[in-house]
């Protein structure tokens, strides 16, 4: 009898974890069968048309990369910065508490509402129009709760004798921090890292909320360009104050069209953008598997 | 008889309970002294007011003085950073940096803002050699240090505190995770510095007290009992407790 039971248990698991694949499964199967044929360099490096057949996702591929890239540089500074403060300097106070209650919970704010703070803050008050800098700004605010927590969530599990011999040496608070602490957590702040990018190249519903385009012909300025005359390069700025598409937009776009031809299209999209996030990912599992090795205690 | 530390009237807390109750000690310079007693009797927190470890745990204060060769180290315009390093601490569990054998020793020098390469190999080598491992890591010192046993791990941790030329070393039941081989490396070491150094140690082991020290302090439940001569209170300890503890009657 406990041995059914243990059984059945066993099955029902196993069960449970193949729904979830299963599901995913017939996603990626369905999508690969009606996007692989579309996918091509040409539909890489083509701007979106009105004619299914020529069109491509040269704009929102780049749009999602600058926007990525920037969210990057924007969240990673502040979201490490603060999930510093939080676990190494604040001290246990009513204020800290109510800022913890505070990003905890908007780690589970709609992304929605995001934009609309985007919309607000960035897009009107501040000017900075349906521009990629507003995108990612946004996206910032966004992914921000999630890199706190996983900051902190890396610091704690540095041991806390690392800290001690280190103090015993005479370092400094701050020394400590920087010199072990941080490089000892920097695998799993990576990892969160990695991981909230991974979920702002999938946001839609704040981007479409601030107003980014759905329909593209041109890329934002490149920073750089190199020129005949010297001095051979130049830096421009001007990329962050353009107009811009991204991958999951494009998707949205084409998906409500009637036209079947956009459906391939939309298809092929999102392969493109599976294997964005499925890179990311691995990034993320390698990093961790590679330093969890090299740091046993 | 030149001392190092004066203990007057010491207590410590964490939060509401009292760790320690009104210690008056004085730490011979120069010497092993070792404190013993059971679990739970302060010995570690005590070690730990010497050169304010105790400062990093939440909760926790501490009333009396504490003198330093003449200087008490709780006043305010103590620097407890200088502190910590000429008053180095080795813990009870091997805690090697994450990093390389060379930088866990040059860890303490390159804090102090030193970049002169060439002197610092020298200190490495120095402190390496003095700590009895040099031999047996000279060719892979730049290879992992959690690479080593747990011997050798804590024997790099007594080199990471001489590296900073310290004057004082506390040990905290230095060998409590280590087996009897390692141990005994250890004890050797203690006796070797403390031609150098004032040492003070915490064991539960009495008989590595008795091998090691030239001093023992007996606590129990917070209080000093009884402190002497290693061989007068192995031997003929004034406490009728003392004498129980060391006859292996409780703890």
């Amino acid at each position: 009898m406990r041995d059914l039971k243990e059984r059945v248990f066993v099955a029902l698991s196993l069960a449970a974890t193949l729904a979830g694949i299963l599901f995913l499964s017939i996603l990626i199967i369905d999508v690969v069968m009606d996007g692989a044929s579309r996918l091509s360099w040409d539909f890489l490096t083509s701007f979106p048309s009105r004619r299914p057949g020529k069109a491509g996702i040269l704009s929102p591929l780049v749009g999602s990369a600058w926007i990525m890239i920037l969210t990057a540089l924007f969240s990673f500074p502040v979201g490490v910065g603060a999930g510093i403060y939080l676990e190494e300097y604040a001290g246990k106070n009513r204020f800290t508490w109510l800022i913890e209650v505070n990003i905890a919970n908007l780690a589970g704010v709609p992304s929605i509402i995001y934009g609309l703070l985007g919309l607000g803050l960035f897009v009107r008050a501040l000017a900075l129009e349906r521009s990629v800098l507003s995108g990612a700004l946004t996206l910032t605010l966004l992914v921000l709760p999630i890199i706190i927590m996983s900051t902190r969530e890396a610091l704690r599990t540095v041991p806390f004798s690392i800290r001690e011999a280190s103090y015993a040496l005479g370092a400094t608070r701050w020394q400590t921090i920087i010199r072990q602490v941080l490089p000892a957590a920097l695998p799993g702040i990576l990892t969160g890292t990695i991981l909230a990018m991974s979920r702002a190249v999938g946001e839609t519903a704040p981007l479409i909320t601030i107003g980014a385009l759905t329909y593209i012909a041109f890329l934002p300025t490149w920073p750089i360009t190199f020129t005949g005359s010297f001095p051979f390069v130049e830096f421009s700025l001007q990329g962050l104050f353009d107009p811009f598409t991204v991958l999951p937009i494009q998707i949205f776009n084409w998906v409500s069209r009637p036209q079947k031809g956009f459906y391939t299209n939309a298809a092929a999209a999102i392969i493109v953008l599976l294997i964005f996030t499925i890179l990311l990912n691995s990034l993320a599992i390698y990093l961790r598997y590679r330093y969890q090795k090299r740091m046993r205690w | 008889m030149e001392s190092a530390f004066k203990i007057e009237g010491l207590n410590a807390f964490y939060g509401e309970k009292q760790a320690l109750k009104a210690i008056d000690m004085e730490i011979p310079r120069k010497m092993v002294t070792a404190i013993i007693g059971p679990s739970g009797c302060g010995k570690s927190t005590f070690i730990r007011c010497l050169n304010r470890m105790n400062d990093l745990i939440p909760g926790f204060r501490v009333s009396g003085r504490v003198f330093y060769q003449g200087k008490d180290i709780y006043s305010k315009d103590v620097d407890v950073i200088e502190i910590r390093r000429r008053i180095g601490m080795v813990f009870q569990k091997p805690n090697p940096f994450p990093k390389s054998i060379y930088e866990n020793v040059a860890y303490g020098l390159r804090i102090q803002g030193m970049r002169d390469r060439k002197r610092m190999d020298e200190i490495v080598e120095e402190s390496l050699k003095k700590a009895a491992l040099w031999e047996e890591v000279k060719d892979r010192l730049h290879t992992s240090a959690l690479n080593l046993s747990g011997g050798q791990q804590q024997r790099l941790c007594i080199a990471r505190a001489l590296a900073v030329k310290p004057e004082v070393i506390l040990f905290d039941e230095p060998c409590s995770a280590l087996d009897p081989v390692a141990t005994a490396k250890i004890e050797d070491l203690i006796d070797e510095l403390k031609r150098d150094y004032t040492v003070v140690i915490v064991t539960h082991n009495m008989q590595q007290a008795a091998r090691v020290s030239e001093f023992t302090g007996f606590f129990m439940l917070g209080e000093l009992v009884e402190f002497d001569r290693t061989e007068k209170i192995f031997t003929n300890p004034s406490s009728k407790v003392t004498e129980d503890y060391i006859t292996g009657r409780f703890g």
